[in-house]
């Protein structure tokens, strides 16, 4: 095992990883004001399909990022509309919100199989500059990868330091009191809906536009049940939703240096090991659980008298 | 549609059943306009294409029959949901229940194929029930040691089986020519297939279960005691109802019943076991429940109508060059308009 080839799995284990962190973070802001998207796998779909479609024809990976945001953001309208209007079941209209994403971004994507795109650019990382080619090429990371940690303190910061955020953990907790204390339970599980709509956009458009550069149905894989399941694991704070999406990224690098230094264990079997790291984690603290998922997470409000 | 069968399924004043109609007529309308808008923006004749999925299905005898099974594991999966509903559970697990139950199949399809189908099919149902339920026991066990919420566990779990299934077939099962199947499943291994159509067991297996279904909630006292349990869990438990052990064996039984869904699939349907072959099988079990209320007939009702447009959807790509995914959108339009159906009929929940 050589330096580079360890080096290659790091790098790569930070492309796979970040268009988790970004859908998890959007996960993580409307889940704490109460409202699960299950549907988290189409919106993804929808969103790096249409971004991928955007850069194709505009040649602008940068106008294909903000559509893709705004893919993401009006998807979560959808669910918005069904579970907050019309108080819909959370559960079913996620899978609806789905499927509706496997159609839409299968209809989107296909004139653009195959298509090539100028990806988002790379920007060496400071400092390294001086390195010899070889390394410093696999320490070239896009923009978003930069802006990773930032916005997961961003979201931090929104959520518990700001009026806004306190109202929306509010809701999360009881829509009725938040209600009683001057808020509005409907608009702010929009706008949380808005805004991490935006956030799976930025996600998928890294995907598609930074990372695998290309468009195929079904391409997240899963990915938007991962974030799900890495939204519990980090137990709804976006500081440790970093941590979720390094332990996703450290099993990707993980089976890439056992596949690299010639042991043989199951790609299958790796893949699961942030689920069933996340189900050890909720068992390792289920007796505590109040202090951690919002109170009324999956709940309908159907407005106070 | 399901609320039709909602207000078939209970005595409602005729003019209250006509304004029900009526609705349900409006929202299968407006349904059909938005997927006929997509279609016209795809540059595609939207009547033309209506006109193919309706011919396509209801208009021959080999489409209806196509219909009908892809209804089967619709009306399986969706029981496997709507029995743990009645207690209050709410099982997203479907789709790694059949998984698990098909692979478990698979492998007395694999390796005790000598046997006689009379022996062998029995066999691999048992086991499909097995699997199935073993999977699910763990989201039962640590809701009924009151550890951890069943909704959280059975979606993980659901990621999860797909992979161990990967992992068997890659690793040990697949066939010298493909490493994402099986070798085919030997005659003896398969469910009989009736009047020369692809409709197999699976459809007889759907229907008793259904009406056994039925039959145990309204008229014996495990039903009973299943709707106190529904109705309020700690007043049931006061009553002496033993509830943890309710919540771990009825969570059992629906996933035994997914996982024959998926004994049904890979036996009846596939002939082997393919990679990722449900292709959201379970959820769509889960949304059927979910729309209709867990009533048996609704399920019945909105799998047909669900297995009409993906088996329709079959056509329209081979005719009319759109990729299959894009069914999905009229799918969708469909739960939308069901789901945000007006607060009509209260009172039942999924």
């Amino acid at each position: 095992m050589t330096l580079l080839s360890l080096l290659g799995v790091l790098s790569s284990a930070i492309f796979s990883g970040i268009s988790l962190l970004y859908t998890t973070l959007g996960e993580v802001i409307h889940e704490r004001s109460g409202i699960v998207n299950l549907g988290l796998e189409g919106v993804l779909l929808v969103s790096a399909s249409s971004g991928f479609a955007v850069t194709v024809v505009t040649a602008n990976p940068f106008l294909g990022v903000l559509v893709a945001m705004i893919a993401g953001a009006l998807m979560n309208m959808i669910l918005g509309y069904l579970v907050i209007r019309r108080e819909a079941n959370q559960l079913a209209s996620g899978l609806a919100l789905m499927f509706f994403g496997f159609g839409v971004s299968a209809l989107i994507g296909r004139p653009y199989v195959g298509a090539k795109i100028n990806a988002l650019p790379r920007l060496p990382l400071p400092g390294l500059g001086n390195l010899p080619k070889l390394y410093s090429s696999l320490f070239s990371f896009d923009i978003l990868i930069y802006l990773a940690i930032p916005c997961a303190v961003l979201v931090w910061w929104l959520l518990f330091r700001t009026r806004w955020g306190l109202g929306l953990r509010a809701v999360g907790e009881n829509a009725d009191t938040a209600y009683a204390s001057g808020r509005d339970p409907r608009l702010i599980r929009f706008q949380a809906l808005f805004l991490g709509g935006l956030l799976a956009g930025l996600g998928a458009a890294h995907l598609s536009i930074a990372y695998t550069m290309n468009w195929s149905e079904y391409m997240t894989a899963g990915r938007g049940f991962i974030a799900v399941a890495l939204v519990i694991f980090s137990r709804w704070h976006p500081l440790r939703a970093i941590v979720g999406a390094l332990l996703f990224s450290g099993a990707v690098a993980f089976q890439l240096l056992l596949q690299s230094s010639g042991v043989q264990i199951s790609p299958f079997l790796l893949d699961t090991i942030p689920y069933i790291l996340t189900i050890l984690v909720l068992i390792a603290w289920g007796g505590n659980r109040k202090q951690s998922a919002p109170a009324s997470l999956g709940r309908i409000y159907h407005g106070t008298e | 549609m399901s609320t039709a069968s909602s207000a078939a399924s209970r005595p409602i004043l005729p003019a209250r059943l006509r304004d029900a109609v009526g609705r349900n007529l409006l929202m299968v309308l407006l349904a059909v306009l938005s997927f006929g808008v997509i279609l016209l923006l795809s540059g595609k004749d939207p009547i033309q294409s209506y006109a193919d999925i309706l011919r396509s299905t209801l208009g021959s005898a080999y489409g209806l029959s196509e219909v009908v099974v892809a209804m089967i594991p619709m009306l399986i999966t969706a029981l496997a949901v709507a029995l743990p509903a009645r207690i209050g559970l709410i099982n997203v697990g479907g789709e790694g229940q059949l998984y698990i139950g098909a692979a478990f199949a698979t492998w007395a399809a694999l390796t005790l194929g000598y046997l006689s189908p009379w022996i062998l099919l029995p066999l691999m149902m048992l086991l499909g029930m097995v699997g199935g339920a073993l999977w699910a026991f763990i989201p039962g066990y640590l809701k009924a040691i009151g550890l951890v919420n069943e909704t959280i566990t059975t979606l993980l779990l659901n990621s999860v089986a797909p992979k161990v299934v990967g992992f068997l077939i890659f690793g040990y099962w697949h066939s010298a020519m493909d490493t994402v199947k099986t070798t085919n499943f030997v005659p003896a291994a398969r469910l009989p297939a009736f009047f020369g159509t692809r409709i197999h067991l699976g459809m007889v297996l759907a229907l008793v279960l259904l009406t056994a279904f039925w039959f145990v909630m309204k008229y014996t006292r495990w039903g009973l005691e299943m709707r106190a349990i529904g109705g309020n869990p700690q007043a049931a438990r006061r009553n002496g109802i033993p509830l943890s052990r309710y919540l771990l064996s009825i969570m059992c039984i629906g996933g035994a019943i997914a996982g024959l869904a998926g004994m049904s699939q890979v036996s009846g349907f596939y002939g082997v076991l393919i990679l990722n072959f449900s292709m959201g099988l379970g959820f769509m079990g889960f949304l059927i429940s979910w729309l209709a209320g867990g009533d048996p007939l609704g399920i019945v009702l909105m799998s047909a109508v669900v297995a009409i447009i993906t088996t329709g959807g079959n056509l329209l790509q081979l005719t009319r060059d759109l990729p299959y995914a894009v069914i999905n959108i009229l799918l969708a339009f469909t739960l939308f308009v069901v789901l945000a159906r007006p607060r009509f009929f209260e009172g039942k929940k999924a």
